[in-house]
């Protein structure tokens, strides 16, 4: 994928139509990010395509100028495989919601993570429906009130992250609205990975959801109910970097630096390259009083369906006597009519 | 082989075996099959199974079926009736013995009517007595106890023997019809190449089979002389295959890569593992999680510049619907092929049916206009494929390809084509450079052109929401409309690039037989026989039906009476009386998840014409 060529920069990126979306809605930080993260990567700028279901998120395509396929509700992971499969060269970006990708587009979404399809697959996380005006969603706390929910939901959420390792996913990162440059760093990441990258971003829809996130956004306790992992870092967080995070009993815990003996080489170290998933889904998991995981948080290497086919094809045409479609016509049984 | 002695030439004969699902009677019926062919006659076969893979053994439902008919000259039907019925049990004689002529030929493994077999079968206790089948011919074989017999000293288990009984058979049908067992032998050979005992084995019983039929002496035999066949070189095609190895032609002279995403689904699954197979030429097939992902899939290929289709059966047609409308509103080129089957539901997956032909053409949501084109004979749905491919790469649209259960699995010769006698297909793939509005429209076809990502310069946007020419969603109520009649209009003039309705039988007749896709056989055998009887009457059958041709109301309003036969309740008689109101249509139609016989054709036909 390393067609490089004259820097582009975001600028490349900005569509001439009109971006839509609610004034203060998170989509516009996360727009930013992704033109950001698309020019630092300066593929060809043609190689690039962005692929959407339904939803607020997905009108992404025609918001970004690159190539854009605004499709149909929960649909982008399969259109985008077939994108994929039939041109593995391009640089294919799915935008989807919790909506799109987790209830109505759930099969497709957990087989192209299955099969390593190399997509980057952008999850804007509102837990709400914004454009049909605000019903629950899949990713919906328990007891969510909302237009079809009047009396609070009776049902668990997804998380997606859980949902992503379970279907065997290589790749998952987590990043929220407001921090661009967080997001952009993660994307690329994400991009250059081979095979299907999750990214889940935590997006604040002010309209029908506001605050959704406040929990782990808010201003002055931000730094306690985060947590941004690095490879090869130790994991601490707080405003002091006093916190950090062991396993204890099979289980997280969540450790004061310099309480009952802990030291900073007692705190458990990243590493979103090792295969055992175990690890990421504990991280990916958390919630409060945990602190929420940011950044890569599972990065694995795996060959991808559209590289294992063309493989395929290109051993099987090596070995076949048949070259065209009369040689195949002509193979097998036959006989003459004189 | 004595050739001489009471044989007398016979211009045809239908062959019917029939036995429990795992008896192997679909191997027998195409292995004498092929045997026919290489003697020179004329061949169509039709598997006939149940849909459970294993049904109870010995029981009705479990019975697997296998007709051919065999003949001197062209034979355009699998026949109605067999003139000899090969039973392995009670439950294939109690299944199939209405399918035989009266006083044709029965011949049953009289060692399997036991009585718990014949009760598993329904019978009391004379199958003969109480199915009336006095009037028949019945060669009462002890095939299992013989096929046992002759395997006597073999290493081979008891239950490996009785594998064998079905070449005994077979050996029986050979010395009836004068075949020689060369064909068959070379196909254990090959079949058994690691296991010579078993290839050993099959063949002993299979020439047992020979000289039992030789030494009873029971009926007559007969042959069947070569038929007069074009020159050239042929091969066996059922309608699956030779629908895949179409979209390898179109994939070749379009030069683009063939993607196919589908789902498995009785009867179409044969058409993505034929592909699946052929990697040798590139084909990409992705086997997806359902229905809606194969659709989109596809399209999602189709976007980025292959060849897609989709393969399918009517419920996962029916899942498809909102995928096409995509399709239709981006105006991507896709294929999808509904191998249709009886319906509604999971309906009647194994059997045969036209029902599928409203929902081809209206089940989607909007003005939502697709090509339909259907094949009418096995072989021909290699051109069918060929020409949906064409169609849909050239106009920018999707097109659904109809076959159906009979066709899919039905067999006959077919003489080889050379791709050099097949036209180039060019799609309008916009090049790098050229200013590119995605819905700017050629003046003459109204298609827009085809920019494939990766094209330098031409990055656009399509979509599912309204548009107006540049690709920008549009809400505006006047450019809906436009919208929706160019998407239209479009469509229509196919018209301009399809071949002209064509009459056959007796054109100076008052009389029209109309039918579609499937169905041309038996039409047009009913035809010709009813001709010969006396009576004048044509066949129009369609193969191009949205748009249809240009010439079809000149050509219907040439009759004082049209007769519309299909195997639905009146979908496409219903598609032409509002297409061509001044004309009076009569109907004829089955839904039994069988083909048309001849013999009710002809039947219904003449009531018809009666009733006035
Ligand atoms: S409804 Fe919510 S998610 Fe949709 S654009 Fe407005 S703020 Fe954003």
């Amino acid at each position: 994928m390393a067609d490089e060529q004259n820097k582009l920069t975001f600028k490349d990126f900005k569509s001439k139509g009109e971006v839509k979306w609610c004034p203060g809605c998170g989509d516009h930080a996360i727009l930013a990010s992704v033109q950001k993260a698309m020019a630092d990567m300066n593929y060809v700028h043609e190689k690039y395509v962005t692929i959407s279901g339904i939803g607020c998120s997905s009108r992404f395509p025609f918001y970004v100028n690159t190539y854009g396929f605004h499709t149909i509700h929960g649909r982008a992971g399969a259109i985008a495989s077939g994108a994929k499969v039939a041109n593995p060269r391009l640089s294919v970006w799915q935008i989807t919601g919790d909506g799109d990708s987790l209830a109505i587009g759930g099969n497709h979404f957990i087989h192209e993570i299955r099969r390593n399809m190399d997509i980057t697959i952008i999850m804007f996380n509102n837990q709400i429906y914004g454009l049909t005006k605000g019903q629950y969603s899949p990713t919906s706390p328990k007891g969510k009130i909302s237009v079809t929910s009047p009396f609070g939901t009776v049902e668990r959420p997804f998380q997606a992250g859980a949902l992503v390792i379970g279907a065997r996913g290589t790749f998952f990162a987590r990043s929220m609205d407001n921090k661009i440059n967080l997001t952009a760093e993660v994307l690329e990441v994400a991009a250059k990975h081979d095979g299907a990258s999750v990214v889940e971003v935590l997006q604040n829809c002010v309209i029908y959801n506001n605050g959704a996130h406040r929990y782990f956004s808010d201003k002055e306790f931000k730094e306690e109910r985060q947590i941004i992992l690095h490879d090869g870092e130790p994991m601490i967080f707080g405003k002091e970097k006093d916190k950090g995070l062991i396993l204890e009993d099979g289980k997280l815990k969540v450790v004061k630096l310099g309480e009952n003996g802990i030291s900073i080489d007692d705190i458990l170290v990243h590493n979103s390259g090792v295969e055992y998933s175990g690890i990421h889904l504990m991280l990916a998991t958390m919630e409060p009083p945990f602190p929420i995981a940011l950044g890569v948080i599972r990065n694995v290497d795996e060959p991808t369906y559209a590289n294992e086919l063309a493989q395929q094809i290109k051993d099987v045409q090596a070995e076949s006597k048949i070259k065209c479609v009369d040689d195949l016509l002509l193979s097998g049984k036959t006989w003459e009519v004189k | 082989m004595d050739t001489k002695s009471n044989v007398d030439e016979i211009q045809d004969v239908v062959i019917r075996f029939s036995g429990d699902s795992g008896d192997g009677m679909q191997l027998t019926g195409s292995l004498f099959s092929d045997t026919a062919v290489f003697s020179g006659n004329d061949i169509v076969t039709f598997p006939d199974y149940p849909a459970e893979i294993r049904a109870p053994q010995g029981t009705v439902g479990g019975v697997s079926g296998f007709q051919v008919h065999v003949g001197s000259s062209k034979v355009l039907t699998a026949g109605d009736f067999a003139d000899v019925l090969v039973a392995m049990n009670p439950a294939a004689l109690k299944a199939n013995a209405k399918w035989v002529k009266s006083g044709g030929t029965i011949i049953f493994d009289k060692t399997s009517f036991t009585e718990k077999n014949l009760q598993k079968a329904g019978y009391i206790k004379d199958p003969i007595k109480e199915d009336k089948l006095e009037d028949f011919k019945i060669i009462e074989a002890p095939i299992s106890e013989f096929t046992k017999n002759t395997l006597e000293n073999s290493d081979l288990d008891n239950k490996s023997i009785l594998r064998c009984k079905n070449m005994f058979a077979l050996g029986i049908v050979c010395w009836l019809y004068n075949k020689k067992l060369d064909v068959a032998e070379e196909f254990l050979q090959n079949k058994f190449k690691k296991k010579p005992q078993i290839v050993d084995a099959n063949k002993r019983v299979l020439e047992a089979g020979l000289n039992y039929a030789e030494t009873i002496q029971a009926v007559e035999r007969h042959i069947i002389a070569p038929a007069k066949i074009e020159k050239g070189t042929y091969r066996n095609i059922n309608g699956n295959l030779a629908t895949s190895w179409g979209f390898l032609a179109a994939s070749e002279k379009s030069n683009l890569e063939l993607f196919i995403g589908s789902y498995p689904i009785t009867p179409a699954t044969d058409i993505l593992q034929d592909l699946a197979l052929r990697k040798d030429l590139g084909v990409k097939s992705f086997q997806a999680e359902d229905e809606l992902a194969a659709v989109c899939s596809t399209i999602g290929a189709s976007f980025a510049g292959d060849l897609a289709i989709t393969s399918t059966s009517g419920p996962g047609l029916a899942l498809k619907t909102e995928g096409i409308g995509l399709a239709v509103m981006s105006e991507l080129p896709i294929v999808i092929i509904d191998v249709q089957r009886g319906g509604p539901s999971t309906g009647l997956p194994t059997k045969t049916e036209q029902a599928d032909l409203f929902q081809a053409l209206y089940g989607r949501n909007g003005e939502s206009p697709v090509v339909v084109i259907a094949a009418s004979t096995p072989s021909n749905c290699f051109n069918f494929a060929f020409e949906a491919s064409k169609i849909a790469l050239e106009h920018m649209t999707p097109v659904i390809l109809l076959t159906d259960g009979y066709l899919a699995h039905g067999t006959e010769p077919w003489k080889i084509p050379s791709m050099k006698d097949f036209p180039e297909i060019h799609p309008p793939i916009a090049k790098e450079g050229e200013e590119y509005i995605p819905y700017k429209r050629d003046e003459k076809t109204l298609v827009r052109k085809w920019a494939i990502p990766g094209t330098k310069g031409l990055e656009h946007t399509l979509g599912g929401l309204e548009k107006d020419e540049t690709g920008s969603i549009s809400y505006d109520p006047e450019n809906h409309e436009v919208m929706c009649k160019l998407r239209e209009e479009k469509v229509k003039r196919v018209e301009n690039y399809i071949p002209e309705l064509k009459i056959e039988g007796n054109k100076d007749a008052d009389i029209l037989l109309v039918g579609w896709g499937g169905t041309y056989g038996q039409l047009a055998t009913a035809t010709n026989e009813i001709n010969k009887e006396g009576k004048k009457v044509a066949l129009a059958h369609f193969n191009y039906i949205n748009p249809l041709p240009k010439n079809t109301a000149e050509v219907l309003s040439k009759f004082k009476k049209i007769i519309v036969c299909e195997l639905n309740m009146g979908q496409f008689v219903n598609y032409l009386r509002i297409k061509f109101p001044e004309f009076k249509y009569d109907q004829y139609n089955k839904i039994q998840g069988l083909p048309f016989t001849v013999v009710e054709l002809k039947d219904n036909v003449y009531k018809i014409l009666e009733d006035k």
